[in-house]
């Protein structure tokens, strides 16, 4: 009622305050700017006083060495989009350009290239850890499906990126991708065809591929934003799982996360450093520096390292269309994790017949990684095909099964008592995790 | 401790995993000889380049091209290192094609070292019709675009033997023990005394062939030393700031954490 009358027409008088000037906890320029665009308020209180708990281990690093990784490929891209000519007869040659003649071209274009590969190697850890210590439960349901959407747009913009050199790994890694749009029933020879902008992968497709590159390389930093905002609302997990009650538990970011997320960072970056500086195509294929040539298709196609378990997936199954449903669903699995997993215990330190199956679950990625780098044929096929069984048992069957009927150990009361059964030896844990 | 073995067995998978290509099923192991350039301290032999480079231009140039260097890049830095004179008067043996002039003709001068190298064919289907219907690859990018890099080089080089009795080859199709399959469509590119060094090495095959394969390597990847150099640098210079860091952190977490 009242609600409905509130305009301009209404009897009923309330003071509105369309200025918001002031409240600063700054003095001087400081506090003058922060009384009219309040960020520095929100860095203080979001960074400086941030309570996290006092229990993180190196796992909650890398976010951080995520967000750096993301700065880094922007810089890095958006130097090596300075030079780079997105058309069929001269994008491998301007590649190559830039390593050969453009000053530092090549640490910037190996720098890109290996951030790509390192910003999946930290994306994994990541999930791993988000896996591990159930930090996909209530209430942090909303950051994991984020995460998520960041990892889509990440593998997307990796795809789309590999083809811009225009290799043979470039061009047939995108045929075959793009061709895979074909098995939708119906509509799926006109997608593909929409997709390339031509009857076939060439030079309309590589120009559109870079634009959408960039595109949603930018898209995932709005993402990101989301990510972040929504973790400064329900805070980090930690290795016990219990929520911080008091300052027993808790550490404030400035200094101690920073000073431990420094450290973390800069070993990334020193091994990071190695592999592009000593072995920077390593983590590529040879093909990708013979020029993309439609008439000669390479003897195996296949993409970079972290779509291998995927593509083992995709090739496991003999129907085109049901195979790209598998590839697609095995990932988004993850994204139903929250509901399949019923334990209300987060950490699966306490949880030791779920971690046995965790583990299952990491070899069995990588199994599937192996497999998706062999030929498709034979005991590779029925290992992808086991591979995948249980890649789906476990999200499926085995998760909401073992939530249901295991029985937690006993668990500490808060984390400063976590932190001194854990000195006690009471909670056998490795010393990393 | 099980946990331990786990890690060990992940860390495992890890580093036998992640590098996507496939090794060669099959075939002959590849010679590795000990090259200038492998290692963390990895640098080009100049006089091996120089010698390399007189390889390429006498014998692999009359099938393969190498369209993305320019003949100045033979006096560049981590290179050859060729004096100026010298590659002006490399680049001036070879004629190209310039122009329109005035006229609106095409005309023909000798080379200047920002001159891209010649090629021997005008295009792919020329080189092809010339080798038998196989293509010689453009070697700019060579030693890259193959598993073994190098070695995969240097082994082919040396790979060529009689074909065994049970194996039959067309003409113009020769056994090579290196390479997959065992066929190749080139013609044993190296015979002893295939040039002749002015330095007064002696110019057996396996000197050849080393020194093509350093050039070759060179041509792929030309900023090689200087990404060696630079690597060098930048790790040592992360090692001392994560201890710092390393003993930082420490400082900082010994307030909330009373030693044991
Ligand atoms: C008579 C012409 C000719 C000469 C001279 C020649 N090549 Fe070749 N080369 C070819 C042809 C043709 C191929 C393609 C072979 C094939 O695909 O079977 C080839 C292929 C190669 C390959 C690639 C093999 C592969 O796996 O794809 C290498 C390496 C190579 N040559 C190195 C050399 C070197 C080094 C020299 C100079 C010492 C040289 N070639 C001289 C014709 C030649
Ligand atoms: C989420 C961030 C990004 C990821 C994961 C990513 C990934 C990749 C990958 C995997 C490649 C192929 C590497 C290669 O084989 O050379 C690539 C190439 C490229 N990227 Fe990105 N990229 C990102 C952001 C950007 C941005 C913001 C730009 C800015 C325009 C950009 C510009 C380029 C260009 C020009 C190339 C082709 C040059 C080359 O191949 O080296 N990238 N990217």
């Amino acid at each position: 009622m009242t609600e409905k009358n509130f305009n301009s027409d209404s009897e009923i008088i309330k003071p509105v305050h369309t200025s918001k000037v002031g409240g600063s906890p700054f003095k001087g320029v400081a506090g003058w700017i922060d009384n009219r665009l309040p960020i520095l308020r929100i860095f203080k209180y979001e960074y400086l006083d941030f309570q996290v708990p006092k229990s993180l281990n190196y796992f909650w690093s890398l976010g951080g060495i995520l967000m750096v990784c993301l700065i880094f490929l922007i810089i890095t891209g958006v130097t090596l989009g300075m030079h780079y000519k997105p058309s069929s007869s001269e994008a491998f040659n301007s590649v190559e350009k830039i390593m050969r003649d453009v000053n530092f071209g090549w640490l910037i274009r190996y720098a890109h290239m290996n951030l790509a590969s390192f910003f999946f190697i930290a994306v994994y850890l990541h999930i791993f850890r988000g896996l591990y210590y159930g930090s996909y439960k209530e209430p942090r349901q909303l950051m994991w499906l984020l995460g998520i959407i960041i990892f889509f747009m990440m593998m997307a913009t990796a795809f789309l990126g590999y083809t811009l050199p225009w290799g043979q790994m470039s061009y047939w890694g995108a045929t075959v991708i793009t061709n895979l749009f074909s098995a939708i029933p119906v509509v799926g020879k006109f997608i593909v065809t929409w997709l390339w902008g031509d009857y076939a992968v060439g030079d309309s497709t590589l120009n559109r591929f870079y634009v959408l590159h960039w595109l949603i390389a930018f898209g995932i930093v709005g993402i990101v934003v989301f990510h972040v905002i929504a973790l400064h609302i329900v805070g980090s997990n930690n290795p016990s799982g219990i929520e911080p009650v008091d300052t027993r538990d808790t550490v404030s970011f400035a200094p101690y996360t920073t000073s431990k997320d420094l450290f973390a960072m800069l070993v990334f970056l020193l091994i990071f450093v190695l592999f592009m500086m000593y072995i920077p195509n390593y983590l590529g294929h040879p093909d990708n520096y013979i020029p993309a040539n439609p008439l000669v298709t390479p003897a195996h196609i296949v993409p970079e390292w972290y779509f291998l378990p995927y593509y083992a997936i995709l090739r496991s199954i003999p129907n085109k269309l049901l195979g790209v449903i598998a590839m697609v669903s095995s990932i988004a699995m993850l994204g139903l994790l929250p509901w399949l997993d019923l334990s209300k215990v987060r950490s699966s330190v306490f949880r030791p017949i779920w971690k046995q199956f965790i583990f299952l679950f990491v070899l069995d990625f990588f199994l599937l990684m192996y497999l998706g780098k062999m030929p498709p044929e034979g005991v590779y096929v029925i290992l992808s095909r086991i591979g995948l069984a249980y890649w789906f048992m476990f999200f499926l069957i085995i998760t909401p099964l073992v939530s249901i009927m295991e029985t937690p150990l006993q668990m500490p009361n808060s984390i400063h008592e976590y932190e001194d059964w854990k000195k006690k030896g009471k909670i056998k844990t490795l010393k990393i995790f | 401790m099980p946990n331990m073995s786990k890690l060990i067995l992940l860390l495992f998978l890890v580093f036998f995993n992640i590098s996507p290509s496939i090794s060669a099923e099959d075939s002959e192991k590849l010679l590795n000889p000990k090259f200038s350039f492998d290692g963390i301290f990895g640098k080009f032999d100049r006089a091996s380049l120089q010698r390399g480079y007189q390889v390429y231009t006498e014998v692999c140039s009359a099938c393969h091209s190498m369209s993305l260097l320019n003949y100045r890049n033979l006096s560049q830095q981590g290179g050859p290192e060729f004096t100026e004179e010298e590659t002006k008067a490399i680049a001036s043996k070879f004629e190209v094609e310039d122009g329109p002039n005035q006229n609106g003709e095409m005309f023909k001068r000798s080379s200047k070292p920002s001159d891209h190298f010649k090629s021997p064919f005008p295009n792919e289907q020329a080189a092809r019709a010339a080798n038998g219907g196989a293509y010689p690859p453009d070697m700019s990018t060579l030693a890259k675009a193959r598993e073994g890099g190098p070695s995969y080089i240097y082994s082919i080089l040396l790979g060529y033997e009689k074909s065994p009795k049970n194996i039959k080859l067309e003409d113009g199709v020769y056994y090579n023990k290196f390479k997959p399959g065992n066929s190749i469509k080139m013609p044993k590119p190296l015979n002893k005394d295939a040039v002749k060094y002015s330095d007064g090495t002696e110019a057996s095959v396996e000197q050849m062939a080393f020194d093509v394969t350093t050039f070759l390597t060179w041509a792929s990847d030309p900023h090689l030393e200087e990404r060696k150099k630079t690597g060098f640098k930048t790790i040592i210079f992360l090692l001392i700031v994560s201890a710092l860091a390393y003993f930082v952190k420490k400082k900082t977490w010994s307030r909330i954490e009373p030693k044991m």
